[in-house]
């Protein structure tokens, strides 16, 4: 243990903290997915992860188009135009993902009234299905003969590996606080996080969408009496955690650069960790709980070693169940005041 | 406890059926031999397969395609000088993975058809696999695993056409303080039995030039706390002991973090994806080392352990061609075998290591890992 590392200097706490608060900006993001499905149906979709992971690749996918394959370093204003190309594609590919397993994975079982179970199964079957499909594409793009045609995007042979986008994103330092400088990508990740989750948390506190949404949380028979039409509300959330998970994998992928068939697992597991410490079924919880859960896990690492980070993480969930078992803000979708 | 203990004796009696299994086969082709007396001086083995064990997808799947690529060239080569005795390949797809890799093997071990392993293709695997391929007498060869304590187990049907850890190691510290001319050099691993075997033989040749170390995980994106801690160390160099995939990322993390020191990483590192993970700019003067020389020129087989591959392959050819019958056969031909491969010179000592080692360092330039102009550390 080396609590120096962490406390003896403050601009290296400084830098584990920010390093922390960017990875937990995106937990969060990837958090709200978890959270408003849970809210809504009391269902945990473990297919979430599956839906950020297609956006990663989205984002890659629409670098290579516009660009080409050949490697770059460029600023992050020069990537822009084609960054802001690249949001739009992923939280579309996201949000189109996470309406096909409404329909196909959640809807039938719901319809025919399923036990939790039954859904949370066909979740993670979905999960898989969804993971192994792109790590065959290339075989399905030979099915069509078109693997010569799109080698680029399906990397025949090649497509279980790592694929990255070609453009390297290049942090500039902004500004300095003390010694640590803040870097535009960084920053950029942090603020766009904070305003998404701002405008979805407006958008459910004040819209009538928003009331569909919190009065089916709080009872699902009730709202339909009241001429809420339910499958319509699912559909929503499904759609706005979908567009969630779009905007957290373009984030992800200025940052990282780098996705795989799988990268989404862990991701996945993380941001449900952050649902959860914040409240599932909470919005504000799952911007808590993200943030919070990045930055323990970054000093975590400082005091202990980084293969400490994740046992951190998850004692310090551990924790807060023991003492709060709903989670920080409590689990409350439905409860929220208009 | 209880039930590993169970599981692992029901493996040894699989292992044990097998063996039997397969020294009845063994046993079975030489009495057709001398039964028919038509096939004359032609190899016992013939139509048989090799298998190969190791990742072709995952977190380093180029690395094992690499292999079968050297394996399949070997093979061609064999078909076309004769095609009375064609030998094939049978892939085993272990992702690089210790817990998937002893499956995979009671399979290999259980088909009548396999006569040798080219493999396994990583330590990890290798170490969880050995006492099975041991027990069923099924001789191997691996290319690319180089955990100095696989061939300190005792399994004497365990050979590698490589150096292990313990010389690359030293090579690398050596290559750090004295070429370079690093005062304080900061040691990452990620936890594998490979990695942690390099990186810890680094840190030990570094001696008073080791600043600090950190350990992170296999499929870790997140480098921004390792940075940190090898800023406030003050390295001005870097040792990751690891493959390619997390060794980009950190490369990336580390210069978009200011460090400025000189990155390096052995032979798990060594493929052109660590240049594309990292981006052109940040692998930029990477130094990234190999118990392997460069391909020779025209050879078709391109890419890390391609040429350690293509030699194991010729081995298993050279033993089947000269008319080893099974399996102890082979890996009594295999144990005095001298000769030279593509990959340098090829002879094993009593352990299954190979007896001539040469540690090269190469390079990223120009956006490019340059796998042709190599320099000989040692």
């Amino acid at each position: 243990m080396d609590l120096g590392a962490l406390f003896g200097n403050f601009d290296n706490f400084l830098s584990f903290t920010m390093g922390g608060l960017v990875f937990g900006a995106i937990y969060a993001l990837i958090a709200l997915g978890y959270t408003m499905v849970y809210g809504v149906l009391q269902l945990i979709n473990f297919a979430h992860s599956e839906v950020f992971m297609f956006g990663t690749f989205a984002v890659a996918w629409v670098f290579v188009l516009l660009h080409g394959t050949e490697s770059a370093t460029w600023s992050l204003g020069k990537a822009l135009p084609i960054l802001l190309v690249a949001l739009v594609a992923a939280m579309l590919v996201s949000a189109a993902i996470a309406l096909l397993l409404e329909r196909f994975a959640y809807r039938p079982l719901i319809k025919k009234n399923a036990p939790k179970l039954i859904a949370l199964i066909s979740a993670i079957g979905a999960s898989f299905a969804l993971s192994e499909a792109m790590g065959l594409r290339d075989r399905f793009a030979g099915w069509f003969g078109l693997d010569d045609n799109l080698a680029d995007y399906v990397s025949p042979d090649k497509a279980r590996d790592v694929y990255s986008n070609p453009v390297t994103i290049q942090p500039t330092n902004l500004f300095k606080i003390g010694g640590y400088s803040v870097s535009d990508v960084d920053l950029v990740i942090i603020v766009a996080a904070l305003v998404m989750m701002i405008a979805l948390d407006q958008i459910v506190r004040r819209t009538r969408f928003g009331r569909g949404i919190r009065a089916t949380a709080q009872d699902p028979e009730a709202a339909a009496l009241m001429g809420v039409n339910s499958t319509r509300v699912v559909q929503g959330t499904f759609l706005i955690g979908g567009l969630m998970a779009g905007a957290a994998a373009t984030l992800y992928m200025m940052k990282i650069g780098s996705t795989r068939q799988d990268a989404g697992f862990i991701l996945g597991v993380k941001a449900f960790t952050a649902a959860v410490m914040g409240g599932i079924g909470n919005l504000r919880g799952a911007l808590l709980g993200g943030l919070l859960l990045g930055v323990m896990e970054n000093w975590g690492a400082a005091v202990f070693g980084s293969e400490w980070r994740d046992v951190v993480a998850f004692v310090l969930l551990v924790l807060i169940l023991l003492v709060r078992p709903s989670g920080l803000l409590g689990e409350s979708l439905g409860k929220a005041r208009a | 406890m209880i039930r590993s203990t169970k599981s692992l004796r029901s493996f040894a009696a699989i292992a044990s059926i097998a063996a039997l299994t397969l020294s009845a086969c063994g046993s079975s082709d030489d009495d057709n031999k001398t039964d028919g007396g038509t096939t004359g001086a032609a190899a016992a083995l013939c139509g048989k397969n090799i298998a190969f064990l190791g990742a072709l997808t995952g977190d380093a799947g180029a690395l094992g395609q690499n292999m079968v690529n050297g394996i399949k060239l070997a093979l061609k080569e064999n078909d076309a000088k004769n095609p009375d005795c064609k030998i094939g390949l049978k892939p085993f797809d272990s992702q690089g993975s210790p817990d998937v890799a002893p499956g995979l093997a009671t399979q290999i071990i259980n088909d009548d058809t396999i006569v040798g392993l080219v493999g396994p293709g990583f330590s990890g695997e290798s170490l969880a696999t050995g006492k099975t391929f041991y027990d069923a007498g099924l001789p191997s060869i691996s290319p690319s695993a180089t955990n100095v304590t696989i061939t300190q187990q005792g399994w004497t049907t365990w050979h590698r056409v490589i150096g292990n850890d313990d010389a690359q190691g030293k090579a690398d510290a050596k290559y750090l303080t004295e070429t370079v001319g690093a005062k304080k050099v900061f040691v990452v691993d990620d936890g594998q039995d490979y990695s942690k075997g390099l990186a810890g033989t680094v840190k030990t040749a570094l001696g008073d030039a080791l600043v600090d170390s950190d350990q992170i995980a296999v499929k870790q994106t997140d480098m921004s706390a390792v940075v940190t801690k090898v800023k406030a160390s003050g390295a001005d160099a870097i040792f990751y002991g690891g493959y390619y995939t997390e060794a980009g990322l950190l490369a990336k993390a580390l210069r978009q973090g200011g460090f400025t020191g000189t990155f390096m990483s052995g032979d798990g590192s060594e493929d052109a994806q660590f240049v594309k993970i990292a981006g052109a700019q940040a692998a930029e003067g990477a130094v990234l080392s190999a118990p392997a020389g460069p391909a020779p020129s025209g050879f078709e087989a391109t890419g890390l352990y391609a040429t350690q591959a293509y030699d194991a392959t010729n081995i298993f050819l050279a033993a089947i061609n000269g008319g080893a019958a099974d399996g102890k056969a082979i890996n009594d031909f295999i144990g005095s075998y001298v000769g030279d491969g593509v990959s340098g010179p090829v002879a094993f000592d009593d352990k299954g290591d190979i007896k001539e080692t040469k540690i090269y360092a190469y390079f990223v330039k120009g956006g490019k890992l340059d796998v042709e102009n190599p320099s000989p550390i040692e």
